[in-house]
């Protein structure tokens, strides 16, 4: 029971990073594997905050009587990763965007058709 | 007690994402997707992250699926059933998975005091941020001092993705206003009169959460987002038309701009005082009010550019004309 | 001041040269602007390597936070060459490539145009230069983001589905290098690349350890394209515009190779890489079918772009495959084909970027009589394809002679024969396109039709650079192999 404990936080983490991996490479919306990509970056996000926890610790912002704190460094770390998220979210969009111009449909199997067929 | 939250929300996760997984409608896998960013900052609360959980909350829960809801507003509503098989791509993803758990059975528990991590470098963070710094909230101190390089690229990977939208979709044809998805809804009395309440308590929340985060938590990168955030809410009240009369592109890009060259600017500034790149302590003869002028800079340079960015990237694509 | 702060003002110059850029209106301009800012970056880079040249290492501290609490600038002679290939390499391509730009890419887009480019660039640079294992993440992000976006840009509809899976293929590459720095912080506490190398040996028997080098292995592989993960280049490197494919061409693994030396050999050091994992066996395996297979995709290929790009897969092969004799010979020619590979595909998407410019397609049915038609461009062609061939008198000769030498020496003669079979094969989709270029009849009506004086120069720069580093060895040579002994701890 304490391994299961110990341990449910990461392999939680294992299984979003999984379930996002297998939407990416199984699916063949465009708009559905960037949700797969966003599911898959949000997994590792949990495994940094995670590891940053302490037992019975508290936010580490600094006043009387709050220690333990949990560890910031993560916090600084995924703050920055979740940005880097959005953006790539962003641009995928655009794309998505500019590819439903392009060919019409934003399905990889009817793209393949189009381009094959020229 | 604090256990069996974090046990119970994360196995609500694992749900919402085999769900978000299962769905053909991308509208409601959307939904999903935005539920399940919710849950994620829930549980970045329960697990002491509370910045993260207002960055999470803002951005997963509102950018994100205002993006992609925009994007299915131009595309296609339903996926089509996938011809694929579906063997393989669950065969490589169980085998990985397992392996993975193989390869971290000795990772150091959740949650223990005595791991690595909360050794080493860590603990200066915690003991001398205060007389280093001189923050209550050592997040910020870390976000915008000891890692502040980190921050400063953050910034720009933000501009990057702003520059890389208008790039991808300066050339698509524009909505002609009749023709538009994204009408107004002024006609919507409740709609309009609650907004013209929360607008701006918004803005002054946005404010707040700018100016209070060397306390509490915040900054500059979720006063931005929730900055942008108020006026995503006026355009779609209000019409894009009536938003864009304030926030033309090239204002926006300026702003962008200014945001960026704030925070590189305040580096370029140390250096010539003689310090290394961003040493805030030089600005100033006193070292802690160096600090406090230099933090106070870049979280208002990474405000600036990241609501500059936010709106310009909800316009750009609201503007965009649905293709037949 | 300035010399003490070259390492800051490297990445920063560019980064902010990159918004000042969205100001600008006039393509000259911006053109001049993006080209002063990029010579700069390279005579830092230059400088930067004559500082580190004795074996000198530079550390920088950002915000004056000592490292492992703030972030460092740590350069040695590494960094230094690969920061002085991509600032040059940019220049070069930049210097010829106004008109290629122009053409390419409409007048109103330029200005965001030469931004992302910038942005590209700084990121590149911020890789390589860096100390922290999280800054390379932030870093590799900006060049990642921006590179799709230029890839994007190119005029056939085929550009956007090619940035769609690059961007998908990379962010799961820059996932798991995040997965793995963060595997290797749980279990040191710390995030400095040099501070990790003294804390890890302390935990080398630890599986997590062992899964971080897992993810960051594969994460590096994605963005390098080592075989099999190289789908995404093939198609990036083809519809891309010209010039960003030459950027591309030149930098874009390169960085991802260097990022495959700093961590295998720096962070977790040759001990603990070639031993906890048969490492070496699966980077040998990874360069040959690389060599083999890609090489023959070359061969078949139809467009002239692509064909150029499946070489690259074949040429990333070399330089891994140098790796994996973990010798100072083989690192030696892996880091000479670094610099040689990068002016030989930045001339040849360079001549490209000239055919393109003339005919608006680079396929192998329409360069019948080009030879007649464009006889510099083609010549540049067939010096850069002879460059590829490793014929003496050119850089890629001076590359697989020491490639050969480091097989020798490890006593693997069935590689030697390996890379033989590969420069063959690479002799033979030169050859078709020698045969195309002058021994086919083109179209008697178009005569000559040669490419802008400015593409020209450009790409004759580097055509003159493959044959001149391809007799005078001493600075390459020199510099790759006082790296490797740094890098494997030999002193010299």
């Amino acid at each position: 029971m304490s391994t299961f404990l110990e341990l449910y936080n990461y392999w939680i983490f294992i299984f979003l990073m999984m379930t996002g991996f297998y939407i990416v490479i199984a699916q063949g919306n465009l708009i559905k594997k960037v949700i797969g990509l966003n599911i898959f970056q949000t997994s590792v996000f949990l495994l940094y905050i995670s590891m940053g926890k302490v037992a019975n610790g508290t936010a580490p912002i600094l006043i009387e009587g709050g220690a333990p704190y949990s560890n910031p460094l993560p916090h600084v770390l995924i703050l920055t990763a979740i940005v880097v998220g959005v953006s790539t979210t962003a641009v995928a969009m655009a794309l998505i965007v500019r590819i439903q111009e392009a060919y019409g449909t934003i399905e990889e199997q009817d793209i393949h058709e189009q381009d094959a067929s020229l | 007690m604090e256990q069996l939250i974090n046990v119970i929300l994360l196995a609500m996760l694992a749900i919402v994402a085999i769900a978000t997984a299962k769905l053909k409608d991308l509208f409601a896998t959307i939904i999903l997707f935005g539920i399940y960013s919710l849950l994620t900052a829930a549980i970045f609360v329960s697990l002491d992250a509370v910045d993260v959980a207002f960055t999470e909350a803002a951005v997963g829960a509102g950018i994100s699926t205002i993006l992609i809801l925009s994007t299915i507003a131009l595309t296609a509503r339903t996926e089509k059933p996938s011809t694929h098989s579906v063997f393989l791509p669950l065969l490589v993803v169980i085998v990985t998975g397992v392996t993975l758990v193989y390869g971290t059975l000795d990772m150091p528990g959740f949650a223990d005091p005595d791991a690595p991590v909360q050794q080493h470098v860590a603990p200066r963070y915690l003991n001398d941020s205060i007389n280093e710094v001189g923050m209550p909230n050592v997040v910020t101190s870390v976000l915008a001092s000891y890692r502040s390089y980190d921050t400063m690229g953050e910034v720009v990977v933000i501009f990057t993705a702003g520059i890389s939208v208008m790039l991808l979709l300066s050339s698509v044809k524009h909505r002609e206003d009749e023709l538009g998805n994204l009408k107004d809804l002024k006609h919507h009395p409740i709609l309009l009169y609650v907004s013209q309440i929360m607008i701006p308590l918004i803005l002054l929340f946005a404010l707040y959460v700018q100016f209070h985060g060397d306390f509490g938590p915040g900054g500059g990168f979720q006063a931005g987002v929730i900055f942008a955030a108020a006026f995503i809410l006026y355009g779609m009240i209000n019409g894009i038309d009536n938003t864009r009369k304030i926030f033309q592109n090239h204002i926006l890009r300026w702003l962008a701009v200014t945001g960026v060259i704030l925070y590189i600017g305040v580096g370029v500034v140390t250096l010539f005082l003689g310090g290394e790149f961003l040493n805030y302590n030089v600005l100033t003869e006193d070292n802690l009010a160096g600090q406090h002028y230099g933090i106070f800079l870049v979280e208002l340079g990474v405000g600036i550019a990241v609501a500059a960015t936010m709106l310009s990237l909800f316009l750009t694509f609201s503007e965009v004309r649905r293709s037949q | 001041m300035i010399s003490s702060h070259l390492p800051v003002l490297q990445v920063v110059v560019p980064l902010l040269a990159a918004p000042l850029c969205v100001l600008l209106k006039r393509p000259a301009v911006l053109w001049a602007f993006s080209l002063i800012v990029s010579i700069l970056s390279a005579v830092m880079a230059y400088l930067l390597l004559q500082q580190t040249a004795d074996g000198n290492i530079i550390s920088y501290a950002m915000g004056g936070w000592a490292a492992p609490w703030g972030i460092e600038y740590r350069v040695d002679t590494l960094n230094a060459y690969v920061l002085l290939i991509v600032a040059s390499i940019s220049s070069l391509v930049l210097l010829g490539g106004r008109k290629s730009i122009e053409k390419e890419i409409e007048t109103a887009r330029l200005s965001h145009f030469y931004t992302a480019y910038l942005l590209c660039f700084a990121g590149l640079l911020g890789i390589t230069i860096t100390g922290d294992a999280f800054n390379v993440f932030v870093f590799l992000e900006i060049s990642s983001i921006a590179s799709y976006a230029l890839i994007s840009l190119g005029r056939d509809r085929r550009a956007l589905t090619a940035a769609y899976q690059y961007l998908i293929m990379g962010t799961i590459g820059a996932t798991f290098i995040l997965i793995g720095i963060g595997m290797m912080y749980m279990v040191t506490g710390t995030l400095n690349m040099h501070d990790l190398a003294q804390r890890l040996p302390e935990v080398s028997n630890s599986r997590t350890l062992m899964t971080s080098f897992a993810f960051l292995f594969v994460g590096v592989s994605l963005k390098l394209a080592l075989f099999p993960l190289h789908l995404w280049l093939p198609n990036a490197y083809t519809y891309a515009p010209s010039i960003v494919s030459a950027f591309l061409a030149g930098t874009a693994t390169k960085v991802a190779v260097y990022v495959l030396m700093r961590f295998i050999f720096t962070v977790y050091g040759i001990e603990y890489a070639f031993t906890a994992l048969p490492l070496s066996a699966i980077l040998m395996l990874l360069a040959i079918a690389a060599i083999m297979l890609a090489s023959m995709s070359a061969v078949y290929e139809d467009n002239i772009k692509r064909l150029f790009a499946y070489s690259s897969v074949a040429q990333l092969g070399y330089m891994v495959l140098g790796i994996s004799f973990l010798s100072v010979a083989g690192l030696t020619s892996s880091l000479l084909h670094l610099f040689n590979h990068a002016l030989m595909k930045a001339a040849l998407f360079m001549a490209l970027a000239c055919v393109m410019y003339q005919q608006g397609n680079v396929l192998m049915g329409n360069i019948k009589g080009l030879g007649k038609r464009m006889p510099w461009t083609f010549g540049a062609i067939v010096i850069g394809g002879l460059s590829l061939v490793g014929v003496p008198l050119t850089v890629g000769f001076i590359s697989k002679w020491y490639l050969i030498l480091a097989a020798i020496e490890a006593g693997h003669m069935l590689l030697v024969a390996i890379v033989l079979v590969g420069s063959l094969i690479a002799l033979v989709y030169v050859w078709k396109l020698v045969e195309q270029g002058y021994f086919q009849e083109g179209d008697e009506k178009i005569t000559k039709q040669e490419a802008p004086m400015s593409l020209l120069l450009g790409t004759w720069f580097l055509v003159l650079a493959n044959i001149y580093f391809g007799i005078d060895t001493s600075l390459t040579v020199g510099v790759a192999e006082s790296t490797a002994q740094q890098l494997l701890g030999v002193s010299p």
